[in-house]
């Protein structure tokens, strides 16, 4: 998964805002991107300047894309699901249409897809669900099941648009208090799932946590398992080395970039107990 | 009017203009080379490579704080193996002008890594950085007393030879920076890079813990740019015929030149590059034509102008 050049097909634009709408605690905002769209493949992600010329927020905002439509109305354009919870995401929020923002894409790798026809599952969590509904309808494209499961602690938390649901061949809901879907912590609906649905290769987007714990699921029943993770980033390009997850590696352990090496990784590589981490260092 | 002269020195060694990435801002450029070819910068002065592999800290590495950031990244790098082989090529072939900067945890390291660089060829200067703060302890700091920059500095020149122009890299976080200075001036340095970034830290109110997993960190950004203007202003009025190597926070071609103005013979960019990936070549084009507003034709009358008397 490891790009041959590095941010090839990035680049740097003014995008305008063409939509921004609230869906339960969510915005889904569209931006025109001309033929960034073109490049851009489930699993990717673009960086957003915040907070305006004169702002102390200095460093750029990661965020998943949810669908990218080559020849739309508008030409080429990106749309985000975005929440509100930190000063940077507020902002964007806050941006009303006709808006331009300082945004570079498409940065990242993308999910790979089975050769073959497979049976595959997604599994979301929270927000985390957004980059998987373009991913379920280019598999569904390429023959295979897809299975969808998507959790979070509470019911309006889960993002599930009716458009994207054409894909999928079935939609699982998880919360952990109970008010949609069954009652728990989505990783504790996986298995018994994966036996039902005879699931091959698994493909999870969301916190840190629920990667991990799927990840441990994944090996138990030795599935692919793809997962595009979550860590702090300060530049999204490759150059600040904030934002690693530490990989198996021939030497102990290997520091990668998840701007680069990620978002999306094999989930058994990665080495996800931190005191495992922690003693290695 | 006549056309602007860009052009800058450090030791012997000529810039074609004096806008340089900053150590452990630009990794080793390929990053960088999607948004703008590196040949177009000053010079790209390489992350920080020590003799060995090096993993680096635990995350979180990064913390943002107001117009700045806190970054503990430990060094991470591939070895200085690795990096001579695949990315001072690669960069040769970019034509991109080169400074290696190396970092060592013992003096001798220093030495070692000096001894690699003695017969290469395409690098322009060696930036020695004796003041990375994500270290174990201070001690490492050697840029915090004069005895231990001094040795580190004698230790590369005795293993670097020739001509290659050797650039100190100073901590601002010491009581006297340019007594500093001056002790790795009379070492034998060709040039100084000024500021490193300023050790600090971030408790999380939420968890009631520190924030980064090596618990401090390396401040940087607009928030340490004061910092910057007064260390450059400082040890420029005590040694100004020691060029040197301005950074902290320069966000514009303003910034810039605020930092020559001071007495920088050269800017490097750093964590404007994490915000904007062609910050380098916007604040090249604006200082180039600050100089040209200000009626300074030669970018060299404009440094340390502001030490000139009325």
């Amino acid at each position: 998964m490891i790009p041959l050049k590095i941010n090839k097909n990035a680049t740097q634009i003014n995008a305008e805002v063409i939509s921004n709408k609230k869906v339960g605690p969510y915005h889904h905002m569209v931006f025109a991107v001309a033929d960034m769209a073109a490049h851009s493949r489930p699993g990717n992600f673009v960086a957003i300047s915040v907070g305006g010329s004169q702002s102390a927020l200095i460093l750029r905002r990661a965020f998943a894309i949810y669908r990218a439509i080559d020849k739309g109305p508008m030409g080429g354009s990106i749309e985000l699901v975005v929440a509100p919870h930190g000063e940077g995401s507020k902002w964007l929020c806050a941006r009303n249409i006709g808006e331009f923002v300082d945004l570079i894409g498409p940065l990242g790798t993308a999910f790979g897809i089975p050769t073959t026809n497979a049976n595959t599952m997604l599994i979301g969590g929270g927000y985390g669900s957004a980059p998987l509904f373009a991913l379920a309808e280019l598999l569904k494209n390429r023959g295979c099941r897809v299975d969808m499961v998507l959790g979070a602690s509470t019911a309006n938390k889960i993002y599930a648009p009716l458009e994207g649901k054409r894909s999928v061949s079935s939609l699982t809901l998880t919360t952990d208090d109970g008010t949609a879907g069954i009652h728990g912590q989505i990783s504790e609906a996986i298995p018994r799932l994966i036996r039902e649905f005879g699931t091959e290769v698994i493909y999870s987007c969301g916190p840190m946590g629920m990667l991990s714990a799927i990840a441990k699921i994944a090996d138990e029943f030795d599935l692919a398992h793809q997962c595009a993770v979550e860590e702090a980033m300060a530049c999204g390009i490759g150059v600040c080395m904030t934002c690693v997850v530490p990989i198996k590696h021939e030497d102990g352990i290997k520091m990668v970039r998840t701007c680069i090496d990620g978002p999306v990784m094999d989930g058994s590589e990665i080495i996800w107990d931190r005191k495992t981490v922690l003693d290695a260092l | 009017m006549s056309a602007l002269d860009f052009s800058t020195k450090i030791g012997s060694k000529r810039f074609s203009n004096p806008i340089f990435t900053a150590s452990g801002c630009a990794s080793s450029g390929q990053e960088l080379s999607q948004f703008f070819p590196l040949s177009s910068l000053g010079a790209v002065v390489t992350k920080s490579i020590m003799t060995k592999p090096r993993t680096g800290r635990a995350t979180p590495r990064m913390a943002e704080t107001p117009s700045g950031m806190l970054n503990s990244i430990g060094l991470q790098g591939p070895g200085i193996d690795t990096f001579l082989e695949k990315d001072i090529p690669w960069l040769i072939e970019q034509q991109a002008k080169i400074i290696i900067s190396i970092a060592g945890e013992t003096v001798d390291e220093y030495g070692v890594l000096a001894r690699r660089l003695r017969a290469l060829s395409g690098i322009s200067a060696v930036e020695v950085n004796i003041s990375c703060p994500n270290v174990e302890n201070r001690g490492q700091v050697f840029a915090c007393h004069p005895d231990t920059a001094v040795a580190v500095i004698e230790s590369v020149r005795r293993n670097i030879g020739g001509e290659l122009p050797i650039i100190a890299k100073l901590s601002p976080d010491v009581t006297d920076i340019v007594e500093i200075a001056g002790a790795v001036i009379n070492a034998g340095v060709d040039g100084l890079a000024l500021i490193n970034t300023l050790l600090g830290m971030v408790i999380d109110t939420n968890s009631m813990r520190p924030k980064l997993a090596g618990k401090t960190g390396g401040l940087s950004g607009p928030a340490i740019r004061p910092v910057a203007v007064r260390a450059i202003y400082q040890v420029h009025q005590a040694f100004p015929n020691t060029p040197i190597v301005g950074m902290g926070g320069v966000a514009s071609g303003q910034d810039a030149f605020e930092l020559i103005l001071a007495g920088a013979s050269a800017v490097s960019v750093g964590t404007a590059t994490f915000g904007n990936p062609n910050a380098a070549m916007q604040i090249k084009e604006e200082l180039s034509q600050l100089l040209t507003k200000n009626g300074l034709n030669d970018f060299r009358d404009a440094i340390g102008f502001a030490h000139r008397g009325i």
